[in-house]
């Protein structure tokens, strides 16, 4: 872990990227969460999106992404990605896929990790 | 067969994979970041979280910003199959990141729990912190070159480990070696997950 580093280091606080909002109107983006295009995402006019969700529609271009991903390729915290996430879900420019619910996880699933681990 | 060479260039996420999530966590130095880097199939990234809410910025526009802390938490993304990503992520050990982690921790498979034997008493909050998470976990030796080897019993005794948790040495700088520590770790939940009932 590196030390940890005051917000004030960034050059456009978090409150003014997210437009003053604290909490993603959907809450489901976990850090593990996987972000994609939707079909339609090209269609869609971007004139109503900020710089950061445009930054996000390019990297998803290239390859879906987690929201730990994309959090760390725009230097923003994984709570500011969720409310600008919730944004391009909200105007359908995004589909997500949710991480396995691990909070009881099945035997199967934890075999299939190992089998993987095992592979590497 | 996933590649397992970190000079090759990062796999492309179709969007449809499953994804799972272990935590790596260790006091400062214990490897962490050394243990998910040797095994991610991505270049070395960091995300980060800052620790006051996002309202309590608002609130304070007209004061300096100096309650809010911002905690770095490398990760790396392993190709287990065609169809399921494993994300580790290398997490904050100090008590006061407790929120940052338990955010972190959801949904989260176990915790692989790297430690220095040069720095046992630094370990113990950690234990304390995955244990109140309520995360299985199993503890990894990270064999430092001159740390001393202590026998397993003694460690155990020391860090109170519950006799079913497992305890491995490992090398973070090595793949196989930590890739083993994982595998220890998913061994010791699937003793801990019932056969469905039927």
């Amino acid at each position: 872990m590196r030390p940890p580093r005051r917000s004030g280091d960034r050059l456009v606080r978090t409150y003014v990227v997210t437009s003053g909002r604290a909490h993603a109107s959907r809450n489901h983006f976990d850090h593990i969460t996987l972000v994609a295009l939707s079909t339609s995402a090209v269609h869609l006019s971007r004139a109503q999106l900020g710089p950061e969700h445009h930054m996000i529609l390019d990297k998803l271009a290239g390859s879906a992404q987690s929201v730990a991903e994309l959090s760390a390729h725009l230097h923003q915290p994984v709570s500011v990605l969720r409310i600008l996430l919730a944004d391009l879900m909200e105007f359908g420019h995004i589909t997500t896929r949710q991480p396995i619910d691990a909070a009881d996880p099945t035997r199967s699933l934890l075999e299939e990790v190992l089998a993987g681990l095992r592979n590497l | 067969m996933p590649a397992f060479a970190t000079s090759e260039p990062s796999p492309k996420l179709r969007g449809d994979e499953r994804t799972a999530k272990i935590l790596v966590a260790g006091h400062f130095g214990a490897g962490k970041t050394t243990l998910v880097n040797v095994l991610s199939q991505i270049e070395p990234v960091s995300t980060e979280e800052v620790m006051t809410s996002a309202a309590a910025d608002v609130d304070r526009t007209s004061l300096p910003d100096k309650t809010t802390t911002t905690v770095a938490m490398d990760f790396g993304r392993l190709h287990l199959s065609d169809q399921l990503v494993l994300y580790l992520f290398g997490a904050p050990g100090q008590p006061r990141f407790f929120p940052v982690l338990e955010d972190l921790s959801v949904g989260a498979l176990g915790a692989l729990v790297l430690v220095d034997t040069r720095r046992l008493a630094e370990t113990y909050p950690i234990l304390q912190l995955v244990e109140d998470l309520k995360l299985p976990y199993t503890v990894a030796i990270n064999a430092f070159d001159g740390a001393p080897v202590i026998p397993d019993e003694r460690l155990r005794e020391v860090m109170d480990l519950d006799e079913r948790t497992p305890l491995v040495w490992c090398d973070a700088r090595d793949r196989v070696s930590s890739r083993d520590a994982l595998i220890s770790l998913v061994s010791h939940l699937l003793t801990l997950t019932p056969e469905a009932v039927r």
